[in-house]
């Protein structure tokens, strides 16, 4: 794969002079970029231990040294540690898929049986004020914006809720200014109405935010850290909230302490060296889990996948093997975890990881703002906002529903409920 | 490398722990030469006119004593016990072990989290002996302890890990020394203990009642090196779940 | 007055005396004086009086029975 590159940079036809000449400089010189590690006024700072913990045993981890003989221990230990994690992880591992796959098989019939978890996700607004070069809303992209008002939201969130969708997880482009706390607390509150279960995926906020957002209804709070090499992070993100690598990293614990039952957390595959990423996600939860362990936890496992206006952006050296081997060593390590596998896979694959890792699949998605009626009776699109990005598995919550139970597998659409 | 563990600022290389109830000079000695004990329990009793024998005179320099709170019933009790050993000069550590029944002998977790918390805001080093359950366990953590002592077995039984699942809980969810304690009745057991990961074994009975003491007490010592060097060079391959299944789970993958 | 459990009544003895009497050293016991430490350059000095609880403690064997 050496050489091999995503090509990131497109400039979009509608940009003016001035913000052309912003976005080249943005690109091309680091020393007009801000200190992604440092915090703006206003970010809560908690304590840094578990940062601290997890980026140095990422930094420590050296991949290559782990042999065929430390993968055929760790397959059989009873229970996972950080090193047999880390070897599962590595290169040697790989001739070993098949082995991975049967304990990970093994380790979630153990703790959720045959069960796999439906939901879908509602964008509401593709605003944002990040510049994160591989995303589809990213500011400087030309895309079609838009926000649904409060009686879009309402009148998206009926169609989806009469499909007998049961969770919905609320997402935003990340623009305090245009999708503010009230705005989200509001859609929130009506989500409430129609769904047992409301998880946000919005941009980081403080412990105070969270809180209000976990009155509002919400109780899930997921954030993906992209990638957790704060060097290759400051090359993606170069302008916005975003670009502050350690409070996103908090976020989590943030919205723990503000009091949130469960958060999700996640690499974007292929934007760095996912086996890092991936050793980087794991810790996260692992060494969170042990603080809080109250809490649910969750990974997602994205890969890159086309935008609009770059179809080419792709996961490089993360195939579909690789992403079973990452899978398989997440369920092993984290036995308890749910893992989400997005409709960015294709559903061939998503009814073979159901039955090996994963627990929670996204049905009747789409990535676009205001367009589920449409989707849902293939009528002419209206006044609809741009998509983030493709995806692969466009199945119907109820195709999926039955796709799942021929697969042999329980698809369940709530498994808990509210309770403040 | 050297293998040791901490509890308090002291850094210990052997992981047996001697109780010294039914004890004998016997005992002490056959403890420290054939088991290396380097850390000796001892109990806080009321000073009487018939018996003056002093253990102190007995315990070499480099063991050190680990005074228990035995025959505190509540956690203020346990303080007040706490108290006076440290005033009898031998250092700040103690044991808190608070039984409120006398049927069972079983330690009382709730008044052992609040005796935790009490004395090691007041610098002592706290050891807490305490029933395997996981939420006492963390309890005991953030009250500021600094090794936990699940037991066993009931006290005094003889019975082995009676509690196996429960004290492996806690050796893979607490970031802090486990030494088992109470109930170890053969060295078989305390090595199993060990390899489990525990960070050392604490007996009493199975030695100070064995046919020839001298003895068991170096098999003890045996057994914990065994199963310690067993734990740290990882358990080898154990197919448990039989062969690989014949309808392979990965045929997605293209 | 209690020393140890006992009841006794108070002879003008001084905590040291006490121990002394007892054919301890002042170094082997710690005591306590109506449940506080009573501290051990007291011992000369402290006459215990009618309404005194006096525990007198040393160690011994004990653990894991």
């Amino acid at each position: 794969m050496e050489g091999k590159k995503n090509q990131f940079f497109v400039d979009g036809k509608q940009l003016s002079e001035a913000a052309l000449n912003r976005k080249h400089e943005l690109e091309s010189d680091p020393s007009s970029r801000t200190d992604c590690m440092k915090f703006m006024p206003g970010m809560d700072q908690i304590d840094p231990t578990i940062r601290n913990t997890v980026i140095n045993e990422m930094n420590n981890y050296d991949y290559n040294k782990y042999t065929d003989m430390d993968v055929r221990r760790a397959l059989h230990k009873r229970v996972i540690d950080v090193e047999d994690f880390k070897a599962l992880l590595s290169p040697a591992a790989f001739p070993h898929l098949n082995e991975m796959a049967e304990r990970a098989h093994y380790e979630t019939g153990k703790h959720f049986g045959n069960t796999v978890y439906l939901f879908t996700p509602l964008y509401i607004a593709n605003y944002c004020e990040n510049y994160c070069i591989y995303c589809g809303f990213n500011c400087y992209n030309d895309i079609h914006r838009k926000q649904l008002d409060k009686e879009e939201i309402r009148h998206e969130m009926e169609v989806i809720a009469k499909t007998g969708i049961e969770e919905i997880l609320i997402l935003t482009g990340e623009s305090k200014k245009k999708s503010s706390i009230e705005y989200i607390g509001e859609a929130c509150k009506l989500a409430k109405e129609y769904f047992r279960n409301v998880s946000l995926e919005v941009y980081p906020a403080n412990i105070d935010t969270y809180k209000y957002w976990h009155e509002c209804g919400a109780d899930y709070v997921t954030v993906f850290q992209e990638t957790y090499d704060s060097k290759k992070y400051e090359t993606l993100h170069l302008l916005g909230h975003k670009r502050i690598f350690p409070y996103r990293f908090e976020s989590q614990e943030r919205a723990i302490l503000g009091g949130m039952r469960g958060v999700g957390f996640s690499a974007l595959l292929g934007l760095s060296d996912f086996r890092k990423d991936a050793l980087a996600t794991g810790l996260h939860v692992y060494y969170l889990q042990r603080k809080y362990p109250w809490v649910e936890y969750s990974l997602s496992c994205p890969r890159l996948r086309p935008i609009i206006n770059n179809e080419k952006i792709n996961p490089l050296d993360v195939g579909e093997a690789q992403l079973t081997q990452i899978l398989c060593a997440y369920r092993m390590f984290l036995p308890y975890a749910g893992i989400v596998v997005s409709s960015r896979e294709t559903k061939r694959f998503r009814n073979g990881i159901v039955k090996v890792a994963a627990t929670k699949v996204s049905a009747g998605v789409s990535t676009g703002i205001g367009d589920h009626e449409a989707k849902y009776t293939h009528t002419e699109e209206v006044d609809t906002g741009d998509e983030q990005f493709e995806i692969a598995d466009t199945r119907s919550f109820d195709s999926m529903y039955s796709d799942m139970e021929k697969e042999g597998m329980q698809p369940v659409t709530n498994d808990y409920l509210y309770v403040g | 490398m050297s293998d040791t563990f901490t509890l308090g600022n002291k850094e210990f290389t052997s992981r047996f722990i001697l109780g010294s109830g039914k004890y004998s000079v016997d005992l002490i000695k056959a403890a420290v030469e054939e088991a290396g004990a380097e850390i000796i329990t001892c109990s806080v009793r009321r000073a009487n006119t018939q018996k003056h024998e002093n253990i102190l005179e007995y315990i070499p320099d480099n063991v050190t004593l680990l005074p228990n709170t035995s025959g505190a019933r509540n956690a203020e009790e346990a303080v007040r016990i706490a108290h006076l050993s440290r005033e009898l000069g031998c250092g700040d550590y103690v044991k808190i072990e608070i039984m409120g029944d006398t049927k069972y002998l079983l330690p009382d977790n709730n008044e052992t989290v609040k005796a935790t918390e009490m004395l090691s805001k007041e610098g002592f080093v706290v050891l807490p002996y305490m029933y395997p359950d996981l939420y006492a366990a963390r309890a005991l953590r953030d009250a500021g302890a600094a090794a936990i002592m699940p037991l066993a077995s009931p006290i005094g039984s003889n019975r082995g890990l009676s509690t196996k699942e429960f004290i492996q809980i806690l050796i893979d969810e607490i970031d802090l020394p486990i030494i088992v304690d109470a109930g170890i009745g053969k060295p078989s057991e305390a090595c199993a203990a060990m390899e489990m990961g525990a960070a050392a074994v604490m007996c009493n009975t199975a030695i100070a009642t064995a046919g020839n003491v001298e003895q068991m007490a170096s098999a003890f010592g045996d057994a914990i090196r065994a199963g310690r060097k067993a734990y740290l060079a990882g358990t080898g391959r154990v197919l448990e779940r039989g062969a690989e299944a014949s309808d392979p789970l990965l045929g997605f993958l293209r | 007055m209690q020393i140890n459990g006992e009841k006794c009544t108070p002879d003008g003895r001084s905590v040291m005396q006490i121990i002394e009497d007892m054919g301890l050293k002042k170094e082997m016991v710690a005591v306590e004086l109506n449940e506080e430490i009573l501290p051990k350059d007291e011992y000369e000095k402290y006459v215990p009086g009618e309404e005194d609880v006096v525990e007198i403690v040393q160690f011994m064997g004990g653990g894991a029975f």
